[in-house]
């Protein structure tokens, strides 16, 4: 799997090539600014490009700006955008690009490697991958809601490993459950929120997080 | 930081025959404060005229000059004595009258008039009587008021008046003759008819055309008694940024101590903890990989929460999307945080200073903390605009109102706040709701960032 890397710190940068080439990923360009990640987008045509919010020269928001731009000149480029915060109002903004392929999640996830090469390779394979910390928000922002209070504390789990992106097979894995028993939590849970249910895992995370978003 | 300019505006009057008359109508309300501010006066004056008076009525012989003297040296200092229990409160009514006075010129003669009277030294209720006199009677605005009223009856009047007279007199010279049958008798030589008619018409016209002018004039002359000095006005000034000042500086010390007590028992702890478990580790990763590995973890652990308490501060200290994209983004991804449906209305365009901005934030950010504990309310109007040098935010809430800022020291905090960029706070919150607060600070607007990407 080919990977372009935007970090601006060098620590950083070094460090997150390494672990994801010790996973076996090859990295075909690691650039530190948004100007040289669309070039880098454009000459590699990586599979996925992993992206630092904060970028120069403005040290703001740049790394998402140029993760969109890099979008509109690619695509359906998958992008995962790295952020010492997380924000809704930027993990909306990269849903709206539309495709899937989205991925948003705080740097400190990067210290569990294999969450984080799986987090990349969903993305890379068109997923998305949402930070916990996004969807505990999302769901906080719902407790009012009638519907979400309907669940139980098991479909609540299950609703926010869906929300981040996992496979049913991995949300068996996580939770220590069967298959079966995820698909019967999943059906439930589009019941009690009146959504649509869908096969496909992309399509079932936008419908959630939409519904979420309210 | 300027100096807030309270000199008349030099623009003409609004001008037309409704605008006139209405300029008159004023005139005349204008007038009626000053038999006010008269009576008040007589009230002050009383006790002398009263003295004068009953000397004038006690019969005397010729030849009783001593006993008249003595009468009316008594009777002054009994009036003195009665007297000065008015004086206070009369001096405090009139500051009422003196205060309409100055809205009124702001709002009927365009021509705004700053106040600038001392503040109490304590609360006025409270102060022993002679302490009140004092502080009354050494304010230099009291003077004012109390020369606004000898202006006012010299002078005044005849401006506030004279087109509201004019304009009736002259309907009645114009009217009484045409509708009358009964000419009155020629007390000079063409005095008929129809010459009075055209008296009379040029006197309305007179009192219609000056009406605007004149009410402008009582404004102007009101201006010039009632607005504070030069001096007066920086000495308020002075007064108002010291005091601003140094709470902006507790504040800032305060928010200091804070984050310095946040790092020792946060993140600082955590990190000493986690080099102690990594060197633990480092110690025993031979004799028992095991318990190593259970070490690193706990060590990662430690970081993953070291790093959740700074991003927690951070967000505190300035948040970053406020940074990133200013003041409308942060605060849409304030309602994006919050439980409540929230509507969100800017038409900001530029960036206002880091600090303005940051002020506005915290203040918008703790009124929709409040709305979500107190108010109970199912939906929030956020309104952020910018006009003439002011930005203005409005948060409006369809809860159950009766926010008291007298109470929670969240607004005071607020308005303390916003204080220090000349910013203010309103709220209105009867109870039953809806509660809105309006919050108004200067500053200019930087362009906004040209995005390079």
């Amino acid at each position: 799997m080919r990977v372009v890397i935007a970090e601006d710190l060098f620590l950083l940068r070094d460090g997150l090539t390494r672990m994801l080439q010790a996973h076996g990923l090859e990295i075909t360009s690691a650039v530190d600014n948004g100007a040289d990640l669309l070039a880098a987008v454009a000459k590699d045509r990586p599979d996925v490009a992993i992206v630092d919010v904060r970028l120069p020269p403005t040290f703001t928001d740049e790394g998402i700006r140029a993760a969109l731009a890099a979008r509109r000149e690619v695509p359906g480029l998958p992008v995962l955008v790295l952020s010492q915060y997380v924000e809704q109002l930027y993990a909306r903004e990269l849903l709206a690009s539309g495709g899937g392929g989205i991925g948003y999640l705080l740097k400190d996830r990067v210290f569990d490697s294999a969450q984080f090469v799986d987090a990349v390779r969903r993305v890379a394979g068109g997923g998305t991958a949402m930070d916990p910390e996004v969807i505990a928000r999302l769901l906080a922002r719902n407790t009012g809601n009638v519907n979400v209070g309907a669940l139980s504390p098991r479909e609540r789990e299950v609703l926010a490993l869906m929300a981040e992106g996992r496979s049913n097979v991995a949300i068996a894995q996580r939770m220590v459950i069967t298959e079966r028993a995820v698909a019967k939590h999943t059906a439930s849970i589009f019941l009690k929120l009146d959504l649509q249910p869908s096969d496909d895992d992309n399509r079932r995370v936008l419908a959630v997080l939409a519904y979420l978003e309210g | 930081m300027t100096i807030t300019d309270s000199r008349p505006a030099r623009s003409r009057p609004p001008l037309g025959l409704g605008s006139s008359l209405t300029a008159a109508y004023y005139g005349l309300g204008l007038a009626g404060l000053i038999v006010a501010e008269v009576g008040l006066v007589l009230v002050l004056l009383g006790w002398v005229l009263l003295a004068v008076a009953a000397i004038a009525s006690v019969p005397v012989g010729p030849g009783d000059g001593h006993q008249r003297i003595l009468l009316l040296l008594l009777f002054l200092t009994a009036g003195l004595a009665i007297g000065r229990f008015f004086v206070s409160p009369v001096l405090l009514a009139l500051r009422q009258l003196a205060g309409l006075t100055r809205r009124l010129a702001g709002e009927w003669c365009g021509v705004p008039i700053a106040e600038s009277y001392q503040p109490p030294p304590a609360d006025p209720a409270q102060l022993p009587y002679t302490a009140r006199l004092r502080w009354l009677l050494t304010d230099a605005a009291t003077w004012r008021d109390l020369r606004w009223v000898v202006v006012n009856v010299l002078v005044g009047w005849i401006l506030a008046a004279a087109s509201a007279a004019l304009i009736v007199v002259g309907g009645v010279a114009f009217l009484v003759p045409v509708v009358s049958r009964a000419i009155p008798p020629p007390a000079f030589p063409g005095n008929t008819k129809p010459v009075l008619a055209v008296i009379g018409c040029a006197m309305v016209v007179t009192g219609v055309a000056a009406a605007p002018w004149l009410l402008r004039g009582y404004g102007l002359l009101a201006a010039r008694i009632l607005a504070p000095s030069g001096q007066a006005e920086l000495v308020s000034r002075v007064r108002h940024l010291s005091q601003t000042r140094s709470e902006a500086l507790d504040t800032g010390a305060a928010e200091i101590r804070r984050i310095e007590r946040d790092l020792h028992d946060g993140a600082q702890a955590r990190l000493v903890a986690m080099g102690m478990t990594l060197d633990a580790a480092g110690q025993i990763i031979d004799t028992n990989p095991d318990a190593a590995r259970a070490l690193l973890a706990e060590a990662r652990d430690s970081s993953v929460k070291a790093l959740a308490e700074l991003r927690a501060l951070v967000r505190g200290i300035h948040p970053p999307v406020l940074a990133d994209r200013g003041l409308t983004d942060a605060v849409q991804a304030l309602t994006l945080d919050t439980p409540m449906r929230i509507h969100l209305a800017s038409d900001l365009y530029g960036r206002p200073p880091a600090p303005v901005e940051s002020a506005a934030y915290f203040a918008v950010s703790e009124l929709l903390a409040n709305v979500s504990k107190h108010a109970e309310a199912r939906e929030t109007w956020i309104d952020i605009r910018y006009t003439d040098g002011m930005l203005r935010i409005g948060v409006t809430d369809n809860g159950h109102g009766g926010a008291d800022p007298a109470r929670g020291s969240g607004l005071r905090g607020i308005e303390r706040r916003l204080a220090s960029f000349d910013g203010i706070l309103a709220i209105s919150s009867p109870p039953g709701g809806p509660t809105a607060v309006t919050m108004e600070i200067p500053c200019e607007l930087s362009l906004p960032k040209t995005s390079s990407s």
